[in-house]
Order: C-alpha cells, then sequence, then structure tokens
C-alpha cells in the first residue's frame, strides 16, 4: 500500500515547488503594481482636463465686483500660465507634477503641496480613526451576529446597522451636537461644538493632544457610526455564505470546539471579501468628509476641495483630486497584495 | 454481538415550518470491529443523515430519537466534552464531494495535523510533520504534497488527503459518505483500492455509504438497503447484489449490470418513478407507487423487516409469495 517515495527526490521536489510559488507571488505583484502605474497615469491626464472644462473664469471670479483693467486680469491670466494654449498648459503641468510641484493655489497665493499637507493631518485623524474603529466593530458585530444568526444579538445589531446607515451622516453630527455639544434636559453639553483645538491650545504637549482628542471625540462617533453598517453587514453575509460550506463539517467532525471552528476556519474564509472593503475604504481617508468636516468645521482635505471648486482654484483641485485618486489606486494595490497572500487561490 | 457500533431504532426528523419531515426511520443497523458494511439508496433516501447522527453533526433542527451506541456509549446523549473527544479519534468521517470539505484556504498538510494536535496535545510540531508525511505516503501521496493547497489537487488526490486525515488519529470506526461520488471511474477504482485496502491493513471498522450498489458489493461484508428513511432489506454482500429479495433491492443491482451477462444487456432495466418525499410519505409501504409486485395490501401497514435466515433480513411482504 506504502508507495516508496525517495526523500532526496521529495526535498527536492519541494525545493522547486517552493521556488515556483515565490516566482509566481513575484509575478502576481509585478503584475498589479504596473496596473497600478498605469491606473495613476491615466488619473494624472484626466485631471488636468477635468477642471479646464469647469465653467468660469478664475480671474472673473476672484476680482468679482470690483473694478479690475484688461491689463489686470492679462497680468493675473501671465502669472499662472493661463494665457498659454491649453497644450502648453498641459505639458508644464505634466512637468512640474512629475517633479512635485502641485503649482500655487490662486486664492491662498501658498503652494498647493504646503496647503495639502497642511489639511492632510485634521482629515488622517478624523476620517482615518473612524475607519478603523468601524472596520473593528463592525467585523466584530458581523462576526458575532452570522454565528448566531437570527438570535438576539443578530437581530439588534443588524437592526441598528441598518438604521444607522440610512441616515445622513451629517444629520447624526447635528444631533449629536445638539445633545453633547450643546447640551440636552439633563445632559450636559461637554464637547465642543467644532473646530480641532481651543484657542489657548498649546501643540506638542500632552494638553494640547488631549484638547485635540476632545474635540474630535464627537465628529470620530458620528463617522464610526455612519461607516459601521459597510462593515458589519459584509462580515456577515460573507460568514453566512461560509456556514452551509462542508469543510466546517470536516472541521466538527474532527472534534473542534465551536468557536475554534467558527476563529480557525470560517472566519479565514469570511474575511477575504471583507478585506477588499476595509483596505478600498481606507483609500478614501484622504478624501476627507466633506459633511462631517463642515458640519463639525474640521479643516480637512474634504473642504479644501469644496472651497477650491468656486474661485475654480484649478491648482487645488488636482492637488486635491491627484491626493484622492493616488489613495484609493495605493489602497487597491495594497487590497491586492494582501488579497494575494491571504487566498492561496488567487496568485496560482 | 457488535460492539463497536451499534444503532437501535434511531430515527431523525427534521423540524421544519412546513411541518415534521422524518427523514430517517426507526433504524437499526450493527457494526463489528474491522467489518465493513455498506449502506446503498437512492439520493434523499436518508443514508448520509443517518450517517451523522455517528458522531452527531446533524444540524440543530433535527431531532434525533433511538440510540447510537459507539462502544457501548450513547453518542446521542453524551455531553459536548466527551463527544469532542470521540470525534476524529474515536470514529472519523470520509466526506462526500472532497472537493468543498477542505479548507480552501489552508495547506492540506496543517488540516491533516490539526486532529493530531487537538486530540494529542503533547504532539510537537516535528512528530505531527513526520505523521503527515506518513500519512500521505500510505495513500499513495508524495510527503512534499502536504505543502500544496487543496486548489492544486485534484479531485482524486483531494479525496486520498480527505483519507489521509480519517486515519490520523487511528480511529476504531470511519463513515465514508459518498467517497468517490465525485470522481471518474478510473479515479473511483483506485481511491476505493487505497481505501480498503488500508481498512483492512489497519483492522478498521467501516460504514460506507454509496448509491453505487456494485462499489458496495466488491468492498462490503454486509449491506443495507435504504428506502424512504427505513432498511428495507440488510444481509451478506453477494446475496443482497446477487440475489435480492426486496423488490426495490433488486431494482437497484438490475442497475447496475454485470460486465458478460447477455440478459442485462439486452433487458436494460431502470425503476420509473422517483424516491418519496419524505414531507409526503405513501401509507403502508413506501415503495408501493414504484414496485412492480404491489398488491392492495401492501399500503394498508408499514412492513416489518422480517428474517430470512443467513442473518438476511427484508421488509416487504410479498418475498415467498407466488
Amino acid at each position: 500500500m506504502t508507495l516508496a517515495t525517495n526523500p532526496s527526490v521529495a526535498e527536492a521536489a519541494e525545493e522547486v515547488e517552493t521556488s515556483r510559488r515565490h516566482r509566481s507571488y513575484g509575478r502576481y505583484v509585478l503584475g498589479k503594481v504596473l496596473g497600478s502605474l498605469a491606473s495613476l497615469a491615466f488619473v494624472l491626464v484626466v485631471n488636468f482636463f477635468l477642471f479646464r472644462v469647469l465653467p468660469g473664469d478664475p480671474a472673473r471670479n476672484l476680482s468679482r465686483g470690483r473694478f479690475v483693467s484688461k491689463g489686470q486680469l492679462a497680468a493675473f491670466n501671465k502669472t499662472y500660465g493661463l494665457d498659454q494654449s491649453v497644450p502648453q498648459q498641459f505639458l508644464t503641468y505634466l512637468n512640474n507634477t512629475l517633479h512635485g510641484d502641485l503649482g500655487i493655489s490662486i486664492k491662498y497665493r501658498v503652494p498647493v503641496s504646503q496647503l495639502i499637507l497642511d489639511r492632510l493631518w485634521p482629515t488622517l485623524l478624523l476620517v482615518g480613526t473612524s475607519t478603523i474603529l468601524a472596520a473593528i466593530i463592525g467585523v466584530w458585530l458581523g462576526i458575532r451576529g452570522a454565528w448566531k444568526r437570527g438570535g438576539a444579538f443578530d437581530k439588534a445589531s443588524t437592526g441598528t446597522s441598518l438604521t444607522l446607515y440610512s441616515m445622513p451622516e451629517w444629520w447624526l453630527g447635528l444631533l449629536l451636537i445638539a445633545v453633547f455639544a450643546v447640551g440636552w434636559g439633563p445632559i450636559p453639553g461637554i464637547f465642543p461644538t467644532g473646530g480641532l483645538h481651543s484657542v489657548d491650545a498649546q501643540p506638542g504637549t500632552l494638553s494640547g493632544v488631549l484638547d485635540t482628542a476632545w474635540h474630535l471625540t464627537l465628529p470620530v462617533i458620528t463617522l464610526t457610526l455612519a461607516y459601521l453598517a459597510d462593515y458589519s453587514l459584509i462580515m456577515r453575509s460573507s460568514l453566512l455564505d461560509e456556514l452551509g460550506e462542508d469543510y466546517l463539517t470536516t472541521a466538527r467532525a474532527k472534534g473542534l470546539r465551536d468557536i475554534v471552528v467558527r476563529n480557525r476556519h470560517a472566519v479565514p474564509n469570511a474575511l477575504l471579501p471583507t478585506t477588499t472593503v476595509i483596505a478600498l475604504s481606507i483609500g478614501f481617508v484622504v478624501s476627507g468628509a466633506i459633511t462631517i468636516e463642515t458640519v463639525f468645521s474640521i479643516p480637512g482635505l474634504g473642504l479644501l476641495g469644496v472651497d477650491a471648486l468656486e474661485t475654480p482654484d484649478f491648482w487645488v483641485l488636482q492637488g486635491t483630486f491627484m491626493v484622492a485618486s493616488a489613495g484609493v489606486i495605493a489602497a487597491n494595490l495594497v487590497a491586492n497584495l494582501l488579497y494575494g497572500l491571504l487566498d492561496p487561490r488567487v496568485r496560482t | 454481538m457488535s460492539d463497536l457500533l451499534r444503532m437501535r431504532d434511531v430515527s431523525l426528523t427534521y423540524r421544519s415550518e412546513g411541518g415534521d419531515v422524518p427523514a430517517v426511520r426507526n433504524v437499526d443497523l450493527d457494526l463489528d470491529r474491522g467489518e465493513i458494511v455498506g449502506i446503498a439508496g437512492e439520493s434523499g433516501c436518508g443514508k448520509s443523515t443517518l450517517a451523522s447522527t455517528i458522531l452527531r453533526l446533524q444540524p440543530p433542527t433535527a431531532r434525533v430519537t433511538g440510540e447510537v451506541l459507539f462502544e457501548g456509549q450513547d453518542v446521542l446523549t453524551m455531553s459536548w466534552g466527551h463527544l469532542r473527544a470521540l470525534r476524529w479519534a474515536g470514529a472519523s468521517m470520509v466526506f462526500q464531494g472532497a472537493l468543498h470539505s477542505l479548507n480552501p484556504v489552508q495547506r492540506v498538510g496543517d488540516q491533516i495535523a490539526e486532529p493530531i494536535h487537538l486530540h494529542d496535545p503533547e504532539t510537537s510540531d516535528k512528530q505531527a510533520h513526520l505523521r503527515v508525511g506518513e500519512l500521505l505516503e500510505q495513500v499513495g501521496l508524495p510527503a512534499a504534497r502536504a505543502r500544496a493547497y487543496p486548489h492544486q489537487l485534484s479531485g482524486g488526490q483531494k479525496q486520498r488527503i480527505m483519507i489521509a486525515m480519517a486515519l490520523a488519529c487511528r480511529p476504531r470506526l470511519i463513515v465514508a459518505d459518498e467517497p468517490t461520488t465525485a470522481l471518474d471511474v478510473m479515479v473511483q477504482a483506485q481511491v476505493l483500492h487505497v481505501l480498503s485496502g488500508l481498512v483492512h491493513e489497519l483492522g478498521v471498522g467501516m460504514l460506507m455509504i454509496s448509491h453505487d450498489l456494485s462499489v458496495l458489493a466488491d468492498l462490503c461484508d454486509r449491506i443495507v438497503v435504504m428506502y424512504g428513511g427505513r432498511v428495507v432489506e440488510q444481509g451478506p454482500s453477494k446475496l443482497v447484489f446477487g440475489e435480492a429479495l426486496h423488490p426495490y433491492a433488486e431494482a437497484l443491482s438490475a442497475a447496475f449490470p454485470r460486465v458478460g451477462d447477455p440478459a442485462a444487456r439486452y433487458a436494460p432495466s431502470g425503476l420509473p418513478g422517483d424516491p418519496p418525499d419524505p414531507a409526503a410519505l405513501p401509507p403502508g409501504c413506501s415503495f408501493a407507487p414504484r414496485c412492480p409486485r404491489v398488491i392492495d395490501d401492501c399500503t394498508r401497514a408499514v412492513p416489518e423487516l422480517r428474517s430470512f435466515g443467513g442473518d438476511r433480513q427484508a421488509s416487504c411482504i410479498r418475498v415467498g409469495q407466488p
């Protein structure tokens, strides 16, 4: 019955196989990286033309209501290179962007890269924290609900998720401000209504950090609640898909405890689609959260982009758009690479 | 007297919104140490459902009555801790359709090693690794295949992995549920050869479930034929396959013609109609609506399983009648 195999042959075969596997993952990574670079190049081109077709003339909009001579308008356009032909502007744009120069803001008169860096930190703090919190809580809710489908926990968590999901996030934010910042009945308003720090806060000190955390509490709670359903519902449904699978019966038949069957066999398989969703939504962190940044007056990237639309401030628009696209493309790449690591079927 | 597995009056009912669905009804079954018993029947006759009760793997919506004694202890009433210790170490399973019975994102070697670590926590990784290699070679696969993922293996290889996994903790009983159904005929023969060879070599008892009576006739000592959730005939495999008593067992064995039998060649036989719906069983004998020998009395009462000497039993009032 026993098939005699030469151990050295078996080892050699194993080595060959291992190196082939490494090579195939290497090829997988290379393919995905090249694909991302192509997307980035495409965005670079679209980014320029997209905002050039916007109605409105920046020089006229900025000087609205004041008397300006034709000469002054021409001088303005010359400063920003708007007097050149569109193909010429495009070439300048390409050259500058590739050298890391995103241009000067028409409205603020500072380099766009500086402007974006200043706004990046509040957005990262707000949207990043909320996304991570929502993902962790959502995945946990989804797992617990699906495993005991139809139970009290499942009904309560699914109901809550759906309610929060269908609630406009700005409205939820206003509600929280009304109750916990302004105060309502016996509940004292202990949180600030907006902003990122108090006027007298000293940045860089412990009290400064705590002050920022105190300001971010309500907006982070709002966004976490708003994002929660994205993760809890998808985690729940992908775990439900796995519940009927035969390999779980195998795992039970082996004598594993229910919790081990869940955590070692069912959850790793169910996490695959959820991983993609989480990775992609982390890419959207740098796009900011326009409504919540507005409601809580947080100077983030979302607000910057909306302001720039009014002028229109081409360079700021291009810059924020570029950063947002790069974030999504990078997250997509990370999702793909992660998926390749988690699911052996993808990389072969 | 069988000491390994003794099932007495086992019934399993699925409770659904449309009412109770009896999937298995009053089944008795015995299996001795080292013996191979086959369960035959069409899809939906309750054979896999019956097998699921041996490790108490039936779905939570099912109600099971009767006794399932494994080495004298009732599986249906024992504590969960006791049951978990029994699972795989006492009795293991080779599941139907190995395609989905392996975890797609774990290496097959780790999946084989899992019950080894679970039932003998003293085992070092090194020992488990060696044991996995040994098991793989027993089923005719190179030890290096332990590093493969299920999708890198063929159907036959996956089924061999399942067999290696079932042997991992040296169980006394293996329940093989349609172990070769998804495989083509050549691979099916190989897998069956591996399985029966190991069972004889290791002296393990085996309960083998299949719709293919000819496969069972080759491998098993005894065959149990099920229809509509009940045992309709049981006896030594050569007799059940060659000279069945119950008209259903007869039809089932005629569905697999023997090579070189001109009678079978010129009179291809099939059984008209479908197996009964467990939710709406006909009165009396469940087989009556499809039976070529049916008489009025058949629909009056459920026929008892009667002995016909030489360890043979059949539940048909027409046996022995002209």
